[in-house]
C-alpha cells in the first residue's frame, strides 16, 4: 500500500467520483464508436457465465414450474372445461387435416412432386435473459460439438422466435422477434399479402408496410416470407390482431416471454446480416 | 507482517473484516448475474441493481466505493443489451447523490427512505432513457423506462429488508471486540 498524506488521500477520494463519471461517458463513446468491441466483451462475459447459468437453470426451472403448478391448481376446473371444448374442436380439425393429407398424397402421386428436404436443426437451452430495458433477446447455452452461425433461425415448439445475432464459443444470443430492432418479412397466409413484422419491445410486434388496399384480416395467420433471402417461406409466426387504436399487431405463436428450449434451424441462408459479419471470420471454424 | 514466524493472531479477524468489506459489491454482482437468468421479467437486472447500490451507498458507503459502482455498472451493461456506458453513468450518478444525501437519509424512517428511493428510481429511469435516446439518436418508447422504475421501486422493500438484516449483523460483529 502506498502511503499518502491524509489531505491528498481525501482529495483523491473526492475526485474519484467525477473522474469515474467522465470515464463512464468515455465508455459510452467507446461503445458507440466501436460496436464490435462492446459485442465482443458481451459475448466473452456470456461465454464465461454460460456454465454457471446452465448449472443454475435446472433448479430455477423447477422453482418456476412449482409456482406455475400452484397457479394452475387454482383454475383447474375452468381449465378442464376449456380443454374439453378445445379438444372437441381440435378433433374436428384433425379429421379435416387427415382428409387433406390423404388428398395431398393422392395429388402428389399424380404430379411427380419432388418434396423439399427436411431442414436440419439443433436444439439449445435458453439459459439467461439476454435483453434489457430496451432490448429483447435470450442467451443460449451451446454444447461445444454444435455448429451455430449468425443468421440461424430460432423456433420454439410453436413457431418463429428470433434470429441468432451473436455467437461465442459456449453461448449464442438470439434477438427475439419482439425486439425493437427486429424486422421480419412476412406473408399473410390467406391473402398472400407481403408485409413487415416490426418489433416494438412489447409482447406483440406490429405489422407494417402491407400492400395498398389489402388490409390484413383479424385472425389471419402470418408466416415468414422468403423475400430478402434471410428466411425460408412458410414458418409459422402468429395471427393478426387489430388493436382498439387501429394498429395491426401480430400475436406470436412462440411464447417469447417464457422460452426454455429453442430449435436452431440452418436453412443455409445468409441474407442481410449486420455489417461486422463481413469483416469477421465465421466463429467456431477452428473446430 | 513479513518477519512473523506464524500467522498473527489477528489473521482470522482481518479475513473477517475483508469479507465484510467485500460483501456489498460481490453480493450485488452475484445477484445481478442471478437476475439475468430466464425469469421472464424484462429489465430485472437494472431493477435489482439500483436498490442494492442505493442501500449500500446510503448505509455503508465505505464498502461501495465509486470504482466498485463503475464495475457493477459495466457488468449491468454487458449482462443486458443496453448501450455500453449508460448503466455506468446512471449508477454513478445515483451513487453520488445517495452519498451526498446519506447523512440526511440515514436518520429517516423506512417509509421516507422508500419514498426517496422511488424518486431515485424514477430519476434514474429518466436518465437512462435520455442516454439511450441520445446514443440511438431516436426516441425509445417511454413504457419500458416506467416499467423499470416501478419494478425497481417495488423491489426495494424486499431488498431493504434482507440487506438491513445483513447490515445489522455486520454492525454487531464490528462492535463486539
Amino acid at each position: 500500500m502506498i502511503r499518502l498524506s491524509i489531505p491528498l488521500r481525501q482529495a483523491l477520494a473526492r475526485l474519484s467520483l467525477p473522474v469515474l463519471i467522465a470515464a463512464a461517458f468515455g465508455t459510452m463513446l467507446l461503445g458507440k464508436a466501436d460496436a464490435l468491441l462492446a459485442e465482443r466483451a458481451r459475448i466473452a462475459l456470456a461465454d464465461a457465465l454460460a456454465p454457471f447459468y446452465a448449472a443454475f437453470a435446472e433448479p430455477a426451472r423447477a422453482l418456476r414450474d412449482a409456482a406455475e403448478d400452484m397457479q394452475r391448481l387454482l383454475v383447474l376446473r375452468e381449465e378442464n372445461a376449456r380443454l374439453r371444448e378445445e379438444n372437441e374442436r381440435l378433433r374436428r380439425w384433425q379429421a379435416a387435416a387427415l382428409a387433406l393429407e390423404a388428398e395431398n398424397a393422392m395429388l402428389r402421386r399424380q404430379l411427380d412432386f419432388v418434396p423439399e428436404r427436411a431442414p436440419a436443426f439443433h436444439t439449445a437451452r435458453v439459459v439467461a435473459d439476454g435483453g434489457g430495458v430496451y432490448a429483447r433477446a435470450v442467451l443460449l447455452s451451446i454444447p461445444p460439438e454444435m455448429q451455430v452461425r449468425r443468421g440461424q433461425i430460432a423456433l420454439d415448439e410453436r413457431g418463429f422466435a428470433g434470429r441468432v445475432t451473436e455467437v461465442g464459443t459456449r453461448s449464442a444470443r438470439v434477438l427475439l422477434a419482439t425486439d425493437m430492432n427486429s424486422r421480419i418479412p412476412v406473408t399473410l397466409e390467406g391473402s398472400r399479402v407481403r408485409a413487415m413484422l416490426v418489433g416494438t419491445n412489447g409482447a406483440r410486434p406490429r405489422l407494417q408496410h402491407w400492400s395498398e388496399g389489402s388490409r390484413p384480416a383479424e385472425g389471419e395467420r402470418v408466416v415468414t416470407s422468403a423475400e430478402g433471402v434471410s428466411f425460408p417461406a412458410g414458418l409459422p409466426v402468429g395471427v393478426v390482431r387489430w388493436t382498439e387504436g387501429g394498429v395491426a399487431e401480430v400475436e406470436l405463436f412462440a411464447r417469447t416471454d417464457r422460452l426454455d428450449v429453442v430449435r436452431l434451424f440452418d436453412f443455409g441462408l445468409g441474407g442481410i446480416l449486420p455489417p461486422e459479419a463481413i469483416a469477421r471470420p465465421e466463429p467456431r471454424a477452428r473446430r | 507482517m513479513v518477519g512473523h514466524p506464524e500467522p498473527s493472531p489477528g489473521l482470522l479477524r482481518r479475513l473477517d473484516d475483508m469479507a465484510r468489506a467485500a460483501f456489498p459489491a460481490t453480493g450485488t454482482a452475484l445477484l445481478m448475474v442471478l437476475a439475468a437468468g430466464p425469469s421472464g421479467v424484462p429489465g430485472l437486472v437494472p431493477a435489482a441493481t439500483l436498490p442494492c447500490i442505493i442501500f449500500w451507498s446510503v448505509f455503508r458507503p465505505g464498502a461501495m466505493p465509486p470504482p466498485a459502482v463503475f464495475l457493477l455498472g459495466l457488468l449491468q451493461d454487458l449482462l443486458t443489451m443496453a448501450p455500453l456506458g449508460t448503466g455506468v453513468v446512471t449508477l454513478l450518478v445515483a451513487h453520488g447523490l445517495a452519498v451526498a444525501w446519506r447523512r440526511f437519509l440515514v436518520r429517516q424512517s423506512f417509509m421516507f427512505v422508500w419514498l426517496a428511493f422511488c424518486a431515485f428510481s424514477a430519476g434514474m429511469a429518466l436518465l437512462g432513457w435520455l442516454l439511450t435516446a441520445l446514443l440511438a439518436w431516436d426516441l425509445p418508447a417511454p413504457a419500458p423506462a416506467l416499467h423499470q422504475a416501478a419494478l425497481s421501486a417495488g423491489l426495494y422493500p424486499a431488498f431493504a429488508f434482507v440487506l438491513s438484516r445483513i447490515h445489522g449483523v455486520m454492525r454487531r460483529a464490528e462492535e463486539t471486540p
